[in-house]
């Protein structure tokens, strides 16, 4: 059993912390501020991804990625969670379902992606379809050799910014003896495509400026080349692609619990009530204790899911748990920090406020703590016919 | 032309530093270590030199204890071509001095065939602000010191050095040491290609001995103590009062 970090891992890890201390923390106030992210800072930042070799890290070496392991591309991820999600994102890290684009949809999609040059986004969520994937209402049917496209997707983050989209559609329904059950395609479009629109989504408490957005499907045609996978065969492609973003919401709130923490450690010690530093009150001092001990867990919990994925190990289980630990602490983590921080954490001279905020978004997207917990008792009980 | 950039591993500019219970010195267990930022910024210019064609090989030294290594694996990331690692004491705490470092510098200087030494103009942790001026005179090469820029033409190296009072643009004739200052550059990141890179490239490791250069300290440090803490400040109403309490205090 080995612990440490490669020469290599270590300079990673510092690179992208230096970084976003650099390119993103000077920026994270005006944009918490406006709630916007100005059009050539969110291009600069992409510019200097890009010249590090950092842009699409997490894609194989053949299609122009840096062909990073789970493990490698967690660290990134955990340290980028230290920064503004609105600003990271320009850190460009294309869905790696792009993988599964063919033919000619890798000259139009993946490889512009993993280039930087156009950015996409992912739509699966509706109104009515949120934790139960396959309730969704958006469908496609055929029409002559095309699809149409009629519903709507919402909360797509990421939509705003994006070139093109990964969408989920229903393409029909199997009878089965559980009742019905619906068939998913997932279908690549292009923003701008007749039919398809993409309005301003909801104002959320968590990341600022990381907006979301809601797509219309009017009537929206498209013809068999859009599909990605195989017809019907969405669930195909989620299944094989999609485990790992869990992994980074794990991550970043490992990254930003950090941060958070260092802000709660300081304080600590700096601020005198009744006469001595309030870290040396127990009341204190256990919370930090307590903080560091789960942030550390969270962290190997995280680190170890990766490593497992790595190995091509089952790591489903182990994936749903760092997501629901790792976000379930920096709730915890944030909460306490505002709580030593006290009525000055509340207000937003301090990032206390925001990391506090931030943090309630990621026990939901991804994947909800119930969800995960769900994932992991049915990987235990399942095999005991329970 | 062969650059040679020596690099030494210091306390991380981040950390908060304390002085050890007995005074003997900094506490640098498990305390995070760095490249002396200075150091970093003679590395990048060593790389643009290259980049220039004025350089053909970035060669970067360290010289201390093992661990050392990270650090030459980072300016190797950054994108010298080698590295050399002279490992000349096992323990975290022992500093080698400025002399015995210049000696042994002096040497890898001559093996090499270097050019031109690129230097921090001090290490942060202890601003001795020597070894660049020592190497010089052991090799009876031109120094230019505080460099904030740094031409090569020809037969020459001319440098613009920061002083009291202003800017002073010197021509040294080559081979030269050049110790660098804050505003020569701004050091680049690692780029993800060099990290991955750098594990190939050539680390030599040495031994201060290899080089017949006795490193036993001939200083000897009296005392270490922290800084006094910095008293509370006022704050004042208007300038009248500003005024007022200056003067009270006979400081105008």
């Amino acid at each position: 059993m080995q612990f440490g970090l490669t020469d290599e891992q270590q300079m990673i890890v510092s690179t992208v912390r230096s970084f976003v201390e650099k390119e993103i923390y000077p920026y994270e106030a005006e944009v918490e501020r406006t709630g916007e992210v100005p059009e050539e800072l969110g291009q600069e930042i992409k510019r200097k991804t890009i010249e590090l070799g950092f842009y699409a890290c997490n894609f194989p070496e053949e299609v122009g990625g840096a062909g990073l392991s789970h493990l490698d591309f967690t660290l990134v991820e955990r340290e980028l969670g230290r920064g503004s999600m609105a600003l990271t994102h320009f850190f460009g890290r294309p869905q790696n379902i792009l993988m599964a684009c063919k033919d000619e949809q890798r000259d139009r999609y993946l490889l512009p992606a993993v280039r930087g040059e156009r950015m996409d986004a992912l739509a699966m969520t509706e109104p009515d379809a949120g934790s139960d994937v396959r309730g969704m209402k958006c469908q496609a049917v055929r029409d002559g050799g095309d699809w149409v496209i009629n519903g709507s997707k919402h909360f797509i983050s990421g939509a705003e910014h994006a070139d093109f989209f990964i969408v989920f559609v229903a393409t029909g329904v199997d009878e089965t003896p559980k009742g019905p059950k619906k068939r998913i395609t997932s279908f690549l479009v292009d923003r701008g495509t007749p039919g398809f629109e993409v309005r301003e989504g909801y104002r959320s408490v968590s990341h600022r400026g990381y907006k979301n957005c809601i797509l219309y499907f009017d009537n929206c045609r498209l013809p068999d080349a859009q599909v990605l996978g195989a017809v019907d065969g969405g669930f195909d492609v989620m299944n094989e692609w999609l485990y790992a973003t869990r992994l980074t919401v794990a991550a970043f709130s490992v990254g930003r619990a950090r941060r958070c923490f260092d802000y709660a450690l300081a304080y600590s010690a700096e601020r005198k009530q009744f006469g001595q530093a309030i870290g040396k009150f127990q009341g204190v001092s256990f919370q930090v204790a307590d903080m560091i001990t789960e942030i550390d867990a969270a962290d190997w919990l995280t680190l170890s899911a990766a490593w497992r994925l790595d190995q091509d190990l089952p790591s489903n289980r182990e994936i749903a748990s760092a997501k629901l630990y790792a976000t379930e602490m920096l709730a915890r983590v944030t909460d306490t920090t505002l709580q030593i921080y006290g009525g000055m954490g509340l207000m937003d001279d301090f990032p206390i406020e925001r990391f506090w905020r931030d943090a309630r978004v990621e026990r939901i997207w991804d994947g909800t703590s119930e969800i995960q917990r769900h994932i992991i008792s049915r990987d235990l009980l399942r095999p005991l016919g329970a | 032309m062969k650059v040679l950039v020596p690099v030494k591993r210091v306390i991380d500019y981040n950390v908060k530093v304390r002085v050890k219970s007995d005074g003997s010195g900094v506490d640098l267990a498990n305390v995070k270590m760095s490249m002396n930022p200075f150091d970093e910024i003679a590395v990048e210019e060593a790389i643009r030199l290259k980049e220039a064609g004025t350089a053909d090989e970035v060669i970067a030294v360290s010289i201390g204890v093992k661990q050392a290594q990270e650090t030459l694996r980072t300016a190797l990331a950054m994108g010298a071509d080698r590295a050399i690692l002279v490992v000349a004491a096992d323990d975290v705490h022992q500093d080698i001095e400025p002399l015995a470092v210049a000696k042994i510098l002096a040497k890898v200087v001559e093996e090499e065939g270097a050019g031109l030494v690129l230097a921090g103009k001090q290490a942060i942790d202890n601003d001795m602000n020597a070894t660049g001026q020592m190497l010089s005179a052991l090799l009876g090469w031109s120094q230019a010191t505080f460099a904030s820029d740094l031409k090569i033409e020809g037969e020459h190296a001319v440098v613009t050095r920061e002083v009291d009072g202003g800017l002073q643009t010197i021509k040294v004739k080559m081979p030269a040491i050049v110790t660098v200052d804050l505003r020569l550059n701004e050091p680049r990141y690692a780029s993800l290609p060099n990290i991955m890179k750098a594990k190939k490239k050539p680390l030599d490791e040495k031994t201060a001995a290899d080089y017949g250069i006795d490193v036993s300290p001939r200083l000897e440090v009296v005392k270490t103590s922290e800084p006094e803490t910095r008293q509370a400040g006022e704050i004042v109403p208007d300038v009248d009062t500003l005024v007022a309490k200056l003067k009270e205090k006979g400081i105008i």
